[in-house]
């Protein structure tokens, strides 16, 4: 993976300096609260609904065993002992003070990590595949990530754009990385004799979900960073300033047409692709080579499974994916033990995991942009013993991709935007569905707390939403949404529902969807698909 | 739409001072080369007369008063608002000293992606001046993208400016117009 050389610790050092001087202002009454908040929000920290919420860069969910620890120990000593990994691949502590903040920056620059443009309206984090370089893809998309991060990190013109700017990068054609719902959504491809990508601008969820177009089906790598330029600078000069709600680049993509708009990014493209920014190939494989693969085992390895406990056999089954590499398998590790709250992580569940990845994948965590964490690299006479130490930690739930998985934001539990709870819905749905959930098979339930959608409820299989209705919670249903390679945005089923009749109506779904299926073979998606949604609305709706 | 009225304010004091029912004003107010300056620059008021100084003209009378202003001797500077293109007047753009591009808010960033094409696209090389919101945070991010003269009256801003105390990262990971780029590792970058 990455590794800082001395220009980057430098300049994550004097960011953290920066960034104690800003803190140090605000505590003497020099900054105003309003002139404050752009400040920390570029650097992930949020005002929430009781304390401060710290935001961590990883960048492309990429971490090390070291970076897990130091992580745990930011929980213990800084917070109440939990962190909570996101939808954007981040790591959040909801219970710092601002004044330890700066200190637990520089805990993070001793690990070659930050909190630089998790937030604010600048380019965020770049997201990529959580699979990278260990499924089958045209190229690691890594790479690419970092050298976006790289550019993108403090860009003097970039920082204060219209809202912020979400790039994700897959090199897989099995979407991960939900490409189509980010600003920008960048695909690797094979291209000529070399490699390129097709870009896709102005997706994006909230208030007004849009997928995004297909600006430029061939762009060479080597122009990759001059393209990003282009499109910024035209969004920059050219997005809404007036609406925060009109103010994404999926609007302005919108309102002047996806022709028109790749036509002004063509045009100061060609002005400046030739420029500095034009990736030298060396430059390129200088990067990659970072993310050269691990010395892989090339021994012949065993595949019988010990098939007499059940509860490792569907973990192995659900939790474990196909590696490129004959004997190795790629495992998810489950956040969502059930009826808990998705994403989050005690430190001695992170410290158990990094001591799982530093032993059995090659010193290697990702996490994915459903809650979850993942070994890349986990040789397949090894998942036993990493299955053991999983459940020793209470992480060996064996639900990856079934109804118990569950996305949620924080919600009203925590969140200064939310209108309803997510995490007590999640919760109960969790317990709910648990005892039929391998029935069930494949089902992705997301659940937001309000109409930006960090729970991405606009791409659920069965997507939730919560609202304010005369001062109660209250819920939306929305069926047959998509992020991966068939996406799709879901509909609203009808009328919404009080916290408690949310959970029955998405019972009710399952119960029709399990009636209505042409065999076990066929997903709750697929069912959906060629049913549509009149027999989900009757099941719902009809008088009982 | 006069900001200050600069002429009458050169005249007074060195020191801040209010104005009744207004913000505090500052004759000194254009920090430039690492001090702050008395400023000689007089924006125009709409329909009045043009002074014999260093004045500043909107968009709008610029397109209106174009060939009369063909003869004038006093240097002229153009005043950009959020939004207003520069394309159509790519031209004209050498006959202008100064260019003050606004920041309504700090944090309305579109004044950034201007000034990189005035510098870029349209090799201004002129006095290219901040105003409006300007404050400290804000300042390095304007150097790097072609500012060189900043309206400042945000009193922490004056202090901070005046005491040499604003923190900035000094690492860029780009080039923008502060450098030319450079050999060996990150080609993109500029020189350091």
């Amino acid at each position: 993976m990455y590794r800082y050389d001395e220009f980057d610790a430098e300049f994550v050092r004097q960011r953290v300096a920066q960034f104690r001087d800003q803190v140090n202002r605000r505590l003497s009454g020099e900054l105003s609260e309003d002139e404050f908040k752009p400040l920390r929000l570029m650097n992930g920290v949020y005002l929430q609904l009781h304390a401060y919420m710290l935001r961590i860069a990883i960048p492309y969910g990429t971490l090390n065993s070291r970076q897990m620890r130091r992580l745990a120990h930011i929980a213990r000593h800084y917070d109440r002992g939990t962190g909570h990994f996101t939808t954007r691949q981040n790591l959040q502590f909801n219970w710092p003070k601002l004044v330890d903040i700066p200190d637990i920056l520089e805990e993070l620059a001793e690990v070659e990590m930050h909190a630089i443009q998790t937030s604010g309206n600048c380019i965020r984090n770049v997201t990529a595949d959580h699979f990278a370089g260990a499924a089958d893809e045209v190229a690691d998309p890594r790479p690419y990530a970092e050298i976006i991060r790289q550019w993108s990190s403090l860009h003097p013109e970039f920082s204060f754009l219209p809202r912020k700017f979400k790039v994700a990068v897959t090199g897989a054609s099995r979407d991960r990385a939900a490409i189509q719902v980010h600003d920008i959504g960048l695909r690797l491809k094979r291209l000529g004799g070399g490699l390129g990508f097709a870009v896709y601008v102005g997706g994006g969820q909230g208030r007004t979900p849009i997928l995004a177009k297909l600006v430029r089906d061939n762009l060479p790598e080597a122009d990759l960073l001059s393209y990003l330029e282009a499109v910024l600078r035209i969004y920059n000069l050219h997005g809404r300033r007036d609406n925060k709600y009109k103010a994404r680049i999926k609007i302005l993509v919108h309102e002047i047409g996806a022709a028109a708009f790749a036509a002004q990014v063509e045009e100061e493209w060609q002005r400046i692709r030739d420029s500095v920014l034009k990736l030298p190939e060396a430059e390129i494989r200088r990067i990659q080579a970072y993310f050269a693969p691990p010395a892989f085992d090339t021994r012949p390895h065993k595949t019988s499974l010990d098939a007499s406990d059940r509860d490792f056999e569907r973990w192995v089954t659900r939790n474990t994916c196909t590696h490129r590499q004959p004997g190795y398998a790629i495992v998810t590790i489950s956040l969502k033990p059930i009826g808990g709250i998705p994403g989050d992580a005690s430190a001695a569940q992170m410290d158990a995991v990094a001591d799982i990845a530093e032993r059995y994948s090659h010193d290697e965590v990702r996490v994915s942009h459903e809650q979850n964490l993942v070994l890349p690299h986990v040789r397949i006479e090894h998942r036993r013993e990493v299955y053991a130490a999983l459940k020793a930690a209470r992480l060996a739930e064996g639900n990856a991709g079934l109804a118990t998985d569950i996305i949620a934001c924080p919600g009203l539990d925590y969140c200064a935007l939310a209108n309803a709870r997510s995490i007590p819905i999640a919760q109960r749905l969790s317990e709910r569905l648990a005892a039929r959930q391998h029935e069930i098979g494949e089902l992705k339930i997301k659940i937001s707390g309000c109409i930006n959608a960090c729970g991405h409820h606009h791409v659920g299989h069965i997507g939730i939403l919560g609202v304010e209705k005369r001062g109660e919670e209250h819920y939306q249903l929305l069926l047959g949404g998509s992020a991966a390679e068939d996406s799709a945005l879901a509909a609203i089923t009808g009328p919404g529902f009080g916290p408690e009749g949310i959970v029955d109506a998405v019972e009710k779904v399952v119960d029709r969807y399990l009636e209505l299926r042409a065999d076990a073979a066929e997903t709750f998606l697929a069912a959906y698909a060629r049913l549509g949604a009149a027999p989900f609305k009757e099941a719902l709706y009809a008088a009982a | 739409m006069p900001l200050l009225d600069v002429a009458s304010e050169a005249a007074g004091s060195n020191a801040s001072e209010a104005r009744p029912g207004g913000p505090h004003v500052f004759a000194d107010r254009v920090w430039r080369d690492g001090e702050f300056h008395r400023d000689a620059w007089v924006y125009a008021g709409e329909g009045e007369p043009l002074p014999d100084a260093p004045t500043i003209l909107s968009k709008s009378r610029w397109l209106a008063e174009r060939e009369r202003l063909r003869e004038r001797g006093a240097p002229l500077g153009l005043r950009l608002e959020p939004g207003e293109r520069v394309d159509d007047i790519a031209a004209d753009l050498v006959r202008f000293a100064l260019i003050a591009l606004v920041f309504p808010k700090f944090v309305d960033g579109w004044a950034f992606s201007l000034a990189r094409l005035l510098r870029d696209k349209y090799r201004y090389s002129g006095e290219l001046r901040a105003v409006g919101e300007v404050l400290a945070d804000q300042i390095p991010f304007m150097r790097r993208v072609g500012f060189d003269s900043f309206e400042v009256t945000h009193a922490p801003t004056r202090r901070a400016l005046a005491e040499g105390r604003i923190v900035e990262v000094s690492m860029h990971y780009q080039a923008a117009w502060d450098g030319a780029p450079a050999g060996g590792k990150r080609p993109w970058l500029p020189g350091r």
